[in-house]
């Protein structure tokens, strides 16, 4: 058994330390290229969504290098991404690939299926093993996102474009090599100093923009034509709604970490949208009206073309953009998506932000 | 004589504008890109001399699809996106304005002033319906000049509707009103209809629409494009009248601004009609993302580098770059 999984943002590293500590076979897809898109956009139909033609690609790409089994998570409500396990494994059987599909449902929703599988996939090992496993993974999660918030802190003041950066897939790297719990927190603790240590203008004014969303547009760069490196470079310090490790700690661990939740996200939502309406929507008009509260000065909504969830959602975002006074933008992303057009977008939007903050007041704050 | 230079490279048009102390416009250039934008800025710095010899250029500053490109051939002092300068001109011609349509070749916009300030925009460049090329392939279609198109709108009585929300569907359903009899200005009068219909349903959702309202862009030189927007928002239409060179407009206003900021100005002068600029793609190797690097010359001298999704090569031009330069072919 060679296991593989779809790519999305940093998820490669967390699922390879997971399957490698319980000594799984694991084949992670090339990074995304151009040549995935360009197979996935062959193979898979026109009208679904950008995601479906990536996880598509990445499947062809990973069976060349051996891969047997692929790892998918399902999904509940009207988010089509739920039935996507199913349809990919339909496309790539039609195509000629032998594949094995193991779709995990979300765990809050169906825990003792969620077991079963993990016996399954663990090669035998014991629920201990998998245990440490699974913590191993988060320990790298967290790592991964602690220092990507600072990353995203320093991108618009370092005096040298591109410093932070550079730190940043070094940090990647070593974070994706450590072998154990503690070489991962020694990777994170170096890699924080090293950030700090990057010369910054720090008395720059700086916008604050959050991004919300899908959660595959805003943790994918290939897909979101890597937004947020575009707004540190354009002078804005970017957080984003969803985070892997919060997102692992709402579904896999019934939010029992404490941290920002997707639950508190909801109860933001309300009286905007009071109800579940798949994929991210609840949490995208949560996550604005609470980036609102905190003083951010500008947002922006990332979805594939398509997503019904965020459809839902931007319908109701103007209302909350005006009740709540914070500016928002919707760019919806698809294979046709160019980056002169994004990038005409974000450099109107933080004009428009720049022009309208009274930096006077901000510095009293 | 002290000016500003402000050119606005854009798909289909570049426009120069040449403006004094006081904003007066000294000279406009509005010539086709027709694919060649360096071509193009070099054509329209030519112009400029040609017509104002001893002018001393006091900034200049860049706009449009071609800004970056614009702004390292002729080292202008700001580089600003369409939105903003279109906003910036549309300000300093009708002070108070609220709402800014400006449809051009490729693209059109809307935005929203309150102020003075820029509150919200829209854009449309995924569809070509109402923008300036495809009125041109149906004036082209119908063998009617463009100039006269729009005037011809205004003849008709009775404007047929025409389906706008695709311009494929727009052109079958025009050619089936014209082979059922209908008159040609109550067709091309019903098209301008279901672009302004097109227009405002795309980019004017959840928006608020108050006057005035300012109308700019090759477009609004069509009388039949103004009074469709008229009776469609129920306000007069502002056309400017400098409406097709707004963008350059705006870039002169900013380049103003950033000299000020700055003190001096990084312009490189009219000898830049007369280098020897080009543009090469090669692909980096460096990685499966094989991103397309366009780098910009002056003979053997590269002036900048750009299409990577790394920064490593677009990086270099930056002073104390990580990356030091290397010959990408071998990257």
């Amino acid at each position: 058994m060679r296991i593989t999984f779809p790519h999305m943002g940093n998820l490669y590293i967390v699922g390879r330390g997971l399957f490698e500590y319980l000594g799984v076979d694991v084949v992670i897809p090339p990074p995304i290229s151009k040549r995935t898109l360009k197979l996935g956009i062959e193979h898979a139909q026109e009208f679904s969504c950008l995601p479906l033609k990536i996880n598509i690609g990445n499947f062809i790409e990973a069976a060349e290098l051996g891969a047997d089994t692929i790892v998918m998570s399902g999904g509940v409500g009207p988010c089509r991404f739920g039935y996507y396990a199913q349809v990919e494994r339909e496309i790539l059987k039609d195509l000629g690939y032998q594949y094995d599909v193991i779709v995990i449902e979300p765990p809050d929703t169906h825990f003792s299926e969620l077991l079963q599988k993990i016996k399954y996939l663990s090669n035998g090992k014991s629920l201990w093993q998998v245990a440490r496993a699974i913590r191993f993974g988060w320990v790298k999660a967290r790592a991964l996102d602690i220092v990507e918030q600072k990353v995203q802190k320093v991108r618009p003041r370092e005096s040298v474009k591109g410093a932070a950066d550079h730190v940043y897939q070094w940090a990647l790297n070593k974070i994706d090599l450590a072998g154990d719990v503690k070489g991962v927190l020694d990777v994170q603790k170096l890699a924080l100093e090293k950030l700090e240590a990057i010369p910054q203008e720090k008395d720059k004014p700086v916008l604050k923009i959050a991004i919300v969303g899908e959660i595959y547009t805003i943790l994918e760069p290939f897909v979101n034509l890597d937004i947020e490196k575009h707004l540190g470079r354009l002078g804005a310090e970017v957080n984003r709604s969803i985070y892997l490790s919060e997102w692992v700690n709402d579904h896999l661990f019934l939010g029992l970490a404490r941290m920002r939740s997707g639950k508190e996200a909801r109860k933001f939502a309300s009286p905007y949208l009071r109800h579940f309406v798949g994929g991210h929507g609840q949490e995208t008009v949560g996550s604005t009206v609470r980036y609102a509260h905190e003083g951010y000065h500008g947002v922006i909504q990332l979805a594939p073309l398509t997503c019904m969830p965020e459809i839902v959602a931007q319908s109701i975002l103007p209302v909350v953009s005006e009740r709540e006074s914070i500016p928002v933008m919707t760019i919806y992303l698809d294979e046709q998506s160019g980056e002169a057009g994004l990038l005409t977008r974000l450099e109107a939007f933080i004009d428009l932000l720049y022009r309208k903050t009274d930096w006077k007041k901000e510095n009293i704050k | 004589m002290k000016a500003y230079l402000g050119i606005d490279v854009g798909s289909v048009s570049t426009n120069l504008v040449l403006m004094d102390q006081e904003q007066r416009i000294l000279q406009t250039v509005y010539i086709r890109t027709q694919g060649q934008p360096i071509l193009s800025i070099k054509k329209c710095l030519a112009m400029v001399m040609r017509e104002n010899p001893g002018i001393e250029v006091k900034g200049a500053g860049t706009t449009g699809s071609a800004r970056q490109l614009a702004a390292v051939i002729t080292g202008a002092d700001s580089v600003k996106n369409e939105i903003t300068a279109h906003a910036v001109a549309a300000s300093a011609m009708v002070p108070g304005v609220q709402t800014v349509i400006e449809i051009g070749g490729q693209d059109s916009k809307l935005i929203i002033l309150r102020d003075g300030i820029v509150t919200d925009f829209a854009m449309n460049t995924v569809c070509a319906a109402g923008t300036g090329s495809f009125l041109d392939q149906q004036a082209a279609r119908l063998g009617i000049p463009i100039e006269e198109f729009g005037e011809l709108a205004l003849k008709s009585t009775l404007p047929v509707r025409i389906a706008g929300r695709c311009a494929v569907f727009a052109e079958s359903d025009m050619i089936h009103k014209q082979q059922t009899g209908y008159a040609i200005e109550d067709i091309v009068a019903g098209l301008c209809e279901a672009l302004v219909r097109n227009f405002l349903n795309n980019l004017g959702k959840g928006k608020q629409l108050l006057a005035p309202v300012v109308f700019q862009g090759g477009v609004a030189a069509n009388p039949g494009m103004r009074d469709a927007f008229a009776r469609a928002l129920n306000t007069k239409i502002i056309v400017p009248e400098y409406y097709h060179v707004m963008g350059a407009f705006g870039a002169a206003i900013l380049a103003k601004e950033e000299v000020a900021r700055k003190n001096g100005t990084s312009f490189r002068g009219f000898g830049t009609a007369n280098l020897d600029i080009s543009a090469k793609s090669q692909e980096c190797t460096g990685c499966p993302n094989r991103c397309e690097i366009v780098s910009i010359v002056n003979g053997s001298r590269i002036l900048a580098r750009w299409g990577d999704r790394c920064g490593k090569w677009s990086g270099l031009s930056s002073p104390g770059s990580i990356v030091k330069e290397k010959d990408l072919m071998h990257a």
